[in-house]
């Protein structure tokens, strides 16, 4: 047990080490000079000035060195300084990280709950239902999300005025009814997924011998669904909704845009546009281990959702 | 249905058992030793086994099921009875309709099927069941056993959560520690060693052998009246198998359950079951007393299935399979279904439609040269068996009711002798299986 979970963790430091080069090295190779946004714009240029800037932000040292430094930083805790801000980098993802959690946090909810639940109602109806549901959340899925996010808030914002269009609010209600349509045209997009995922991994796990069986003696059809269907179709159903929440967390830069919303997505947006080197690296890192952790958890989940693998594991 | 192959030895090591049988089946009832568990014996189902003697537990009269699509029915006029404390065996190679005539009985057909005909079970038409009702029945009256005990449990639930269930649907009332403690005694019931650590493990933790203990605790859960044995056993290993049918027997003689036990192996049903119906492309070819089934098939393929398994007496030379296929849903026959694969085929067979042809003493056979297969030129039932095919399907009726009634009228020799001693040979059986 113990083994393992250390195995885990170095494979997940590895890809972590990885991940890490790959965005520090994508961001360098971005079109654009940052050292001319760094001295205020082309217009005033001189090739000194250049090279002082250069040589004050170390971006005069070759591409190995550079990264070795930045790792090096990162690990003592200390993600660098803005270029644009000249604030911690640490400091400013403190504050517009809960933003986006919430948001991830509640478009999962909505989903996991919506999605699944339809999924569920698809493969127990059948028929109609189970063709309203793949149609309706195939639609879902294919208007895109800030569209989706425009539609809201013509309609729900504007028109009937029960949610904000815009900010994050304050307290637990606050900021609820500020996060609802913000988390809606987050979640719908997941919806046709969830939904499918379940539908077909109950339809497999109604399939199995043990619940003809199971129905043969007289389970009620409810106590079948919930126990022997839907137990035993958790695996793929969760992997999907961790893989779904995983994406999300690097994925609410268009909704946060059209909301108005301070969260990191914004925050990575704005980085890029500006040349803001060590902004968009941390923001990039912290996505990358956010997507790589909750993977990780589902994983872990796994075995206690079905015991066999647990028992494979062990003896393998 | 079945890997045949998995349980060839158990069949190669049977009728040196049947042979042993007369004798066994000699001892008192009483001289059987009492098996672990039986104290535990629920006096209420045995009180309603006895009281129930006189209606049969399960009466199929006249079953057809017609599948969309299939060019020809399921089943076709299916009758069979099943008394309290009585077993009767279901024989056929795959795909002859065994379990689909079991599973009837829990008013379980393939999607689309019609059902027609009659099927009571308990005096209950369970054909017209809906619903709730339907849902009681399969829970409280019938109880089925799977042919693989690890298909039939839900894999990543405990074997306590399935007892529990079962239990539940029981109607069983109490806390948690009560209805823990009922699943602990059905467990030790049914010869499981370490009962209580059992309700902790899981489907993948037990043996084949124990997965099936376990499944027939859950059907003893709900104390049912009729158990249906579909190839409980062949899945299992010989000595695992033995074990299982002496649980079975003696579940249905301290519980006075009835029990429909499915088979494609026709010696051990032979061996196991009082009666013996053999079914062919969805029709009973043949219905007779256990060991007159097997010493005088009459049925070209009741005999067809006794020459597929080698015996200790003959070489393995001796094995002789029936020739062909088994019919597929595809194949539609205006005649006898067996024509194509018979020895004896004439061209009439292919047009005669088949009709239970009652036997002198007990029994029927379903085939147009029954009269000249006559094995000793018996006069009694010659001519009508042969010829007159009008009265016959009546006939093959009044005498299936007198041969499954033990009490009154013109019942073969042999058989009140095996109803009475019924218990012994499974014993036998056993030792013959396992030694």
């Amino acid at each position: 047990m113990l083994g393992r979970l250390l195995r885990r963790l170095a494979g997940l430091v590895a890809t972590l080490f990885a991940a890490s080069f790959v965005i520090f090295a994508a961001v360098y190779a971005a079109p654009g000079d940052p050292a001319v946004f760094l001295a205020g714009g082309r217009d005033k240029l001189t090739p000194e000035k250049l090279a002082a800037v250069r040589e004050q932000y170390h971006l005069d040292e070759p591409l190995v060195v550079q990264y070795g430094r930045w790792l090096w930083d990162c690990l003592h805790g200390d993600l660098g300084r803005s270029f644009k801000y000249t604030d911690q980098v640490a400091d400013l993802l403190t504050s517009r990280l809960p933003t986006t959690l919430e948001l991830v946090a509640y478009a999962t909810v909505l989903f996991v709950v919506f999605g699944v639940g339809a999924g569920i109602v698809a493969a127990v109806r059948r028929g109609w239902a189970d063709q309203a549901v793949v149609g309706g959340t195939t639609l879902a899925a294919s208007v895109p999300n800030f569209v989706a996010a425009i539609g809201l808030v013509a309609l729900f914002g504007v028109r009937l005025g029960w949610f904000p269009v815009t900010g994050q609010g304050s307290g637990f209600t606050g900021t609820l009814h500020h996060l609802t349509l913000p988390a809606v045209s987050l979640a719908l997009g997941a919806l046709a997924v969830i939904s499918r995922v379940t539908r077909q991994s109950m339809l497999d796990a109604a399939a199995s011998d043990h619940v003809a069986a199971a129905r043969a003696s007289g389970v009620p059809e409810r106590t079948l669904v919930r126990r022997h269907v839907l137990r035993n179709a958790l695996g793929p159903i969760v992997t999907m909704c961790g893989l779904v929440t995983a994406g999300m967390l690097a994925g609410t830069v268009v909704v946060e845009t059209a909301f108005g919303l301070s969260g990191v997505g914004s925050l990575l947006v704005n980085a890029i546009n500006t040349h803001d080197f060590p902004v968009a690296q941390a923001v990039l890192l912290l996505m990358v281990t956010g997507y790589v952790v909750v993977t990780n958890l589902v994983d872990l989940v796994h075995p206690l959702l079905d015991p066999r693998v647990r028992a494979e594991r062990s003896a393998a | 249905m079945t890997d045949t192959h998995g349980h060839r030895p158990a069949a190669g090591a049977q009728p040196a058992a049947g042979a042993r049988m007369p004798s066994a089946r000699a001892e008192q009832p009483g001289a059987e030793p009492a098996p672990a568990g039986s104290a535990a014996a629920e006096p209420e189902a045995a009180a309603r086994g006895a009281s129930g003697g006189a209606e049969p537990l399960l009466d199929i009269v006249g079953l057809g099921l017609e599948l969309p699509g299939a060019a020809r029915p399921l089943l076709a006029d299916v009758s069979l009875r099943v008394r309290p404390g009585e077993v009767v065996g279901l024989v056929g190679e795959s795909g002859s309709g065994k379990s689909t005539t079991a599973k009837a009985a829990l008013a379980l057909f393939p999607d689309g099927a019609r059902p027609t005909g009659e099927v009571r079970v308990a005096g209950t038409d369970v054909l017209a069941l809906r619903g709730e009702a339907l849902r009681a029945h399969r829970a409280r009256t019938v109880a089925m056993v799977h042919q693989d005990p690890r298909a039939a449990l839900n894999p990543v639930r405990r074997v306590g959560d399935f007892l529990t269930e079962r239990l539940a649907l029981a109607g069983f009332a109490g806390n948690r520690a009560a209805v823990r403690g009922r699943a602990v005694e059905l467990l030790a019931e049914v010869g499981l060693p370490d009962p209580a650590r059992r309700l902790r493990q899981r489907p993948h933790e037990l043996s084949g052998g124990m997965l099936q203990r376990v499944v027939i605790a859950g059907a003893l859960a709900v104390g049912p009246r009729l158990l249906l044995a579909d190839e409980a056993t062949s899945a299992l290993d010989v000595t695992t198998q033995a074990e299982i049918l002496d649980l079975l027997r003696t579940v249905r003689r301290e519980h006075g359950t009835g029990l429909l036990f499915i088979t494609h192996d026709l010696q051990l049903a032979a061996a196991y079951c009082d009666r013996v119906l053999v079914m062919y492309a969805g029709r009973l070819v043949e219905h007779r007393p256990a060991e007159a089934l097997f010493t005088d098939p009459r049925h070209p393929y009741t005999r067809g299935l006794l020459e597929c398994s080698p015996t200790l007496d003959e070489a393995a030379a001796g094995v002789r399979p029936i020739p062909g296929r088994p019919p597929s849903l595809a194949d539609a026959f205006p005649g006898c279904p067996f024509t194509a694969r018979c020895p004896g085929a004439e061209p009439e067979c292919e047009r005669w439609q088949p009709r239970p042809v009652p036997l002198p003493g007990d029994g029927m056979a379903a085939c147009r040269r029954l009269a000249e297969y006559e094995p000793d030129g018996a006069e009694s039932g010659g001519a009508d068996a042969g010829t007159d095919a009008r009265g016959a399907a009546a006939g093959a009726e009044g005498v299936e009711r007198a041969g499954a009634d033990p009490s009154p009228g013109p019942v073969a020799v042999s058989a009140p002798a095996r109803r009475d001693a019924a218990p012994g040979p499974v014993s036998g059986t056993t030792e013959g299986g396992a030694g």
